[in-house]
């Protein structure tokens, strides 16, 4: 895979990988009113990159409203979702677009400080990182009255995770961020209201953040052009799997998985797992379906599995990824998973029955709309999807059902 | 609504809650909600939880605790708001805009059912063997909501071993739900932290430092966790087997006295309402179960109170009249055994502000190994003291090495009043039916002051009543000698009284304003030491601090469940019986008197009471013991 992310080292693409000069962005908007600057982002219609999708200009626009003493932009780079490396790619290449986004973030909501939560696997970038920072810092893109802006004081600091998937969740993070077990916090009150030390606080993907700069740059009616009407904009998509070319792309929203696995080269494929181990299956009848948020919504992951792959030993991975990862403090999640890790097993061991399974699944809804965080809400979507959608595989074919 | 700066406790465990509007009638105070059908209006803040509660919608918790900041991680409380994709915990979610909640769609009872059916899944215990059966939350829950039939299966094999480590708690992890009530109760109730969650995933449970042993940790041993915890995963060390061999023994003279908070709450064991005393019956059921004499533990606490009283008046008098510099001010009670073990742990360096005198329980059992052994003319080689308590700190205390005194181990068990309801229950005894009797002589008397000791302030209030006379030669000036600035379950109270025309001894303190302090619970302590070691406290001369909260009649030995609202009414009974006896000040009970004639002829803070009545401290690590 590492070969290969050299290979199309030399990107492009609608958006993020189009050009764009340091520093541009921010003064775009420092020329502006707070408030256009919030106009503009509404008018691009960006949402969310990390998964959620919750619309990043009404999200601004709550912590901006604040009158509270402090508040904090946070940059979500705990990129831990299994079959994601897009942000890593964003961080490596293109840090201007990052860092760019933060201080325009840091300018349009009052943040003073901006923090990047650093995936720990990520530990090499960060020298990296930090010289880009001290870089802006000499070049006052950040530090005090940001290019001349009297009164803009900004600044950035880049804080390491230490390996825990559900960290990536916002409120887990902030617990991370001020040295506590990373734990998901009762919702609400949500971040903007009482996030980081209780502060007001926006907590943005990578890539999020590193769309506003372009925004910024071109104007929200020009990034609306782009993407589906709901769907505005462009996606990274770490795609990885059985295919020729697995690797970070950027695609517009709207596009296809039959159009995406055309220019991967992928043959054979059996089945595309959209959203990491938290996201949903799809089986090969439903490859015209498009990628965007009306559709199938998407972090970035998306890992292809060809005829020859056992779809059961894939749910096996993923359960076993979610009875470790979850935090274990609530019920649904923390003892569901591992129920229906057992329930993989013991169809893999031909010793169950149909009705148990089907409990389980029902058991997996309820983990769905009863878990506290994400986490446990969308770990039994894999679990639900792969064994309706490969029923027959799993349970003839392979001859699991047999015994 | 940024969280306060205290470095010692984990900020996830720290409420964030909405607040409440101080005038609901302004615009905005109220919202207007549903709740199954019906328009309610609920102030501002509220969460869907309370509003359920006000109008009489029952909706099941788990990980919650009226004692407790809200955790959210049972989920058993979920229910439907509409609008929202997935269920919301009503422990959690304040009501902040008008919604329209559901709490018994067939989506909530399915998600409750299989909540209960996991939690059972990794149950390892057994009801009919478990010292909660009847009074367990997750039987309760199961019960209620029909899950009968371990749906997703039952662990057979246990997955921790017990801990039976600590003289006071025991942990068996196998019957831990993870609702982290002890945790919660441990750490901000307490400010001790020695429970946490350790390992995730799976893994998950509830452990302490490097999950060594309790007794190895800083656990206070006020069981104050144990108290909260729904289920019988926390329970107290039992020492009711041994003491039934004792009583079983005709060659041991088994003697037993009574503290006054069990006698206060014992009922609730027997299915009556909190806020009744059973002195008389107590005494007459532990007759019958075979205890040779029963006294009251009052008595030392009168005893205490003149020692504790004579104490303070020498230190002031050092600082005062011989300046002596050393002596430290304010002189700090010394009867609570969880608030002793916290001080030792975390302010060692200020263990001699504490009175150097024993608790009454540990005064008790030297008196009785020595003055008693010698009028009742009995080998006190074959005397076996129990106390019952309602405690689970006492347990520890009497296992501390130096208190032997007597020349043997001076309190032989601590008893908890949830233990000794179970042994009334075995012998066959219906408490309330009883008839009443009184306490067995020479020890038979003791005043309202040791009663009072039961309840936060208590201490305070009965030295106050001894400290003022003796120097005043007049009655404390507080009407029917209720001296109410030391009542009530404020965190921390301080106020003082003035003395004015003193007799000769002690002309001295003509003039000073004695300023007083009470605090309960080892949060509240914790406080009380920061003033401290600030220099806030250089006018004031005598602190009273209790580690549990409510005093010792919300022990950590006493019935579950507890509440605010439980232990106000168990000092609404303690308050009542000191003021319906003839005796209230501990200076003019006739046997306290007599000892000092008979026994201890030297008098107060003399050496032999010194050796016999008082004790020293052991500095103490701060992450383990
Ligand atoms: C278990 C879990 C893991 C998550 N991991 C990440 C992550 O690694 N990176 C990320 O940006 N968002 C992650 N999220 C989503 C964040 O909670 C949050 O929605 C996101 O950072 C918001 O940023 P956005 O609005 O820019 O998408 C995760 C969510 C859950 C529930
Ligand atoms: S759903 Fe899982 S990860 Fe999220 S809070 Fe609950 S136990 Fe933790
Ligand atoms: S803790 Fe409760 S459910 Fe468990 S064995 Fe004891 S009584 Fe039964
Ligand atoms: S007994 Fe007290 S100090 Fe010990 S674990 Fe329980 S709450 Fe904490
Ligand atoms: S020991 Fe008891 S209070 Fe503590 S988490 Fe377990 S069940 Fe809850
Ligand atoms: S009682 Fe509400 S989540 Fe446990």
């Amino acid at each position: 895979m590492e070969n290969n992310l050299d290979n199309n080292k030399k990107r492009t693409g609608p958006v993020l990988f189009s050009k764009y000069t340091r520093g541009e962005g921010i003064k775009k908007a420092l020329a502006m009113p707070r408030e256009d600057v919030l106009f503009e982002l509404k008018s691009s219609g960006l949402k969310g990159r990390g998964g959620a999708g919750f619309p990043t200009s009404t999200k601004w626009m709550l912590v901006a409203a604040s009158t509270a003493s402090k508040k904090f932009i946070v940059c979500n780079a705990d990129e831990g979702e299994p079959g994601t490396f897009k942000d890593r790619v964003l961080l490596m290449e293109y840090p201007e677009l990052v860092f760019d986004g933060m201080v325009i973030a840091g300018y349009t909501i009052g943040a003073k400080t901006g923090i990047v939560y650093l995936r720990g696997e990520y530990e090499y970038l960060l020298l990296q990182l930090e010289e880009y920072l001290m870089k802006m810092r000499d070049d006052n893109l950040l530090g005090k009255n940001i290019l001349s802006k009297e009164g803009f004081d900004f600044d950035i600091s880049i804080r390491l995770g230490s390996g825990a998937y559900v960290c990536g969740e916002e409120t887990a993070l902030i617990e991370s961020l001020e040295g506590h077990r990373g734990e998901p916090r009762n919702r609400p009150p949500y971040p903007v209201n009482t996030g980081y030390l209780g502060f007001p606080t926006v907590v943005n993907n990578v890539e999020t953040l590193a769309s506003v700069p372009h925004i910024m740059q071109k104007g929200g009616d020009w990034f609306r052009l782009i993407g589906t009407d709901k769907s505005t904009g462009s996606k990274l998509l770490s795609i990885s799997g059985d295919c020729e070319k697995p690797g970070v792309y950027e695609i517009p929203w709207g596009t296809t998985i039959t159009e995406l696995l055309q220019f991967v080269g992928a043959q054979n494929t059996k089945a595309v797992q959209v959203g990491g181990a938290s996201g949903i299956c799809i089986p090969k009848r439903n490859f015209d379906r498009h990628l965007a948020y009306e559709d199938i919504a998407t972090g970035g992951s998306i890992i292809i599995f060809n005829e020859s792959r056992d779809m059961l030993h894939v749910l096996q991975n993923f359960m076993e990824f979610f009875v470790e990862e979850s935090c274990g403090q609530c019920t649904p999640c923390r003892i569901g998973n591992t129920k229906l890790l057992e329930g993989v097993k013991m169809i893999r061991s031909g010793e169950f029955t149909f009705s148990y399974i089907n409990a389980l699944k029902d058991l997996g809804k309820s983990m769905q709309v009863a878990s506290k965080c994400g986490l446990g809400q969308s770990s039994p979507n894999a679990f639900i999807s792969i064994l309706e959608n490969f029923k027959d595989e799993i349970f003839f074919h392979n001859g699991y059902g047999r015994k | 609504m940024a969280k306060e700066n205290n470095p010692r406790i984990p900020v996830s465990q720290q409420p964030f809650q909405v607040q409440k509007p101080e005038d609901t009638t302004a615009i905005g105070g109220t919202i207007s909600i549903e709740v199954n059908e019906k328009k309610v209006s609920v102030p501002f803040g509220t969460t869907i939880l309370e509003a359920c509660k006000e109008n009489q919608i029952h909706v099941p918790t788990l990980c919650h605790h009226p004692d407790l900041c809200v955790a959210g991680v049972c989920r058993i409380c979920v229910v439907e708001v509409d609008g929202m994709r997935t269920l919301q915990t009503a422990c959690t979610f304040p009501i902040t805009s008008p919604i329209k909640i559901h709490t018994s769609t067939p989506m909530v009872r399915k998600a409750r059912r299989h909540i209960i059916d996991l939690l059972l899944s990794e149950h390892y215990g057994e009801c009919y063997s478990c010292f909660r059966n009847e009074n367990c939350e997750l039987q309760t829950l199961a019960k209620e909501y029909g899950v009968d039939s371990y749906t997703f299966g039952h662990i057979t094999t246990p997955k921790f071993d017990v801990d039976r480590s600590s003289a006071s708690v025991v942990r068996d992890m196998n019957k831990c739900i993870l609702c982290k009530r002890c945790v919660r109760t441990c750490i901000d109730l307490q400010e001790v932290g020695c429970l946490e969650a350790l390992d995730r995933g799976h893994e998950t449970h509830v452990g302490t430092f490097l999950d060594k042993p309790l007794a190895e940790v800083i656990c206070i041993n006020c069981g104050q966790c144990i108290n909260r915890c729904p289920t019988g995963a926390l329970r107290a060390n039992d020492p009711s087997d041994q003491i039934w061999n004792a009583i079983d023994d005709p060659k041991k003279h088994v003697v037993i006295q009574t503290a006054p908070s069990p006698r206060a709450a014992i009922g609730e064991e027997f299915g009556i309402e909190p806020g009744h005393s059973f002195t008389g019956e107590l005494n007459s059921a532990l007759k019958r179960i075979g205890f040779d004499k029963v006294f009251d533990t009052n008595y030392t606490a009168d005893l205490t109170i003149i020692e504790e009283g004579t104490e303070l008046l020498n230190r002031l008098k050092k600082a005062l009249v011989d300046k002596d510099e050393s002596v430290k001010i304010p002189q700090f009670t010394s009867c609570s055994p969880g608030w002793i073990k916290f001080i030792e742990h975390f302010y060692p360096e200020y263990l001699d502000y504490l009175s150097t005198a024993k608790s009454p329980q540990q005064m008790f059992g030297a008196i009785t190994k020595t003055f008693y052994a010698q009028e009742a003319k009995i080998n006190p080689a074959d005397i076996v003291t129990v106390a019952l308590m309602p405690c689970s700190a006492k347990k520890f205390e009497c296992n501390r090495p130096e208190m032997d005194s007597s020349g043997f181990k001076d309190v032989d068990y601590g008893l908890t009043t949830r233990e000794m309801a179970k042994m009334i229950k075995e012998a066959g005894i219906f408490l309330p039916e009883m008839p009443k009797s009184h306490f067995d002589d020479p020890f038979g008397d003791a005043s309202g002051a040791g009663l009072i000791f039961g309840a936060t302030g208590g201490v305070m209030e009965a030295a106050l009543r001894t400290v003022y006379e003796l120097v005043t030669g007049r009655e404390v000036p507080f009407k029917n000698l209720n001296i109410t600035p030391c009542r009530g379950f404020e965190g921390i109270k301080q106020a003082s009284v003035k003395l004015e025309n003193c007799v000769d001894a002690y002309k001295f303190l003509e003039g000073v304003e004695v300023k007083f302090i009470v605090a309960h619970g080892t949060a509240n302590a914790t406080k009380v030491m920061e003033m401290l070691k600030k220099g806030e406290l250089n006018d004031v001369h005598f602190v009273e601090i209790m580690a549990c909260p409510g005093g010792c009649l919300g022990g950590g030995g006493q019935p579950i469940p507890t509440s605010e609202e439980i232990r106000t009414k168990r000092a609404q009974a303690i308050y009542a019986e000191d003021e319906s006896l003839e005796l209230r000040k501990s200076h003019e009970n006739p046997h306290v008197k007599l000892l000092y004639e008979k026994f201890l002829t030297e008098g107060p803070c003399s050496e032999k009471s010194h050796h016999l009545l008082h004790t020293h401290y052991t500095k103490r690590g701060k992450f383990i013991s």
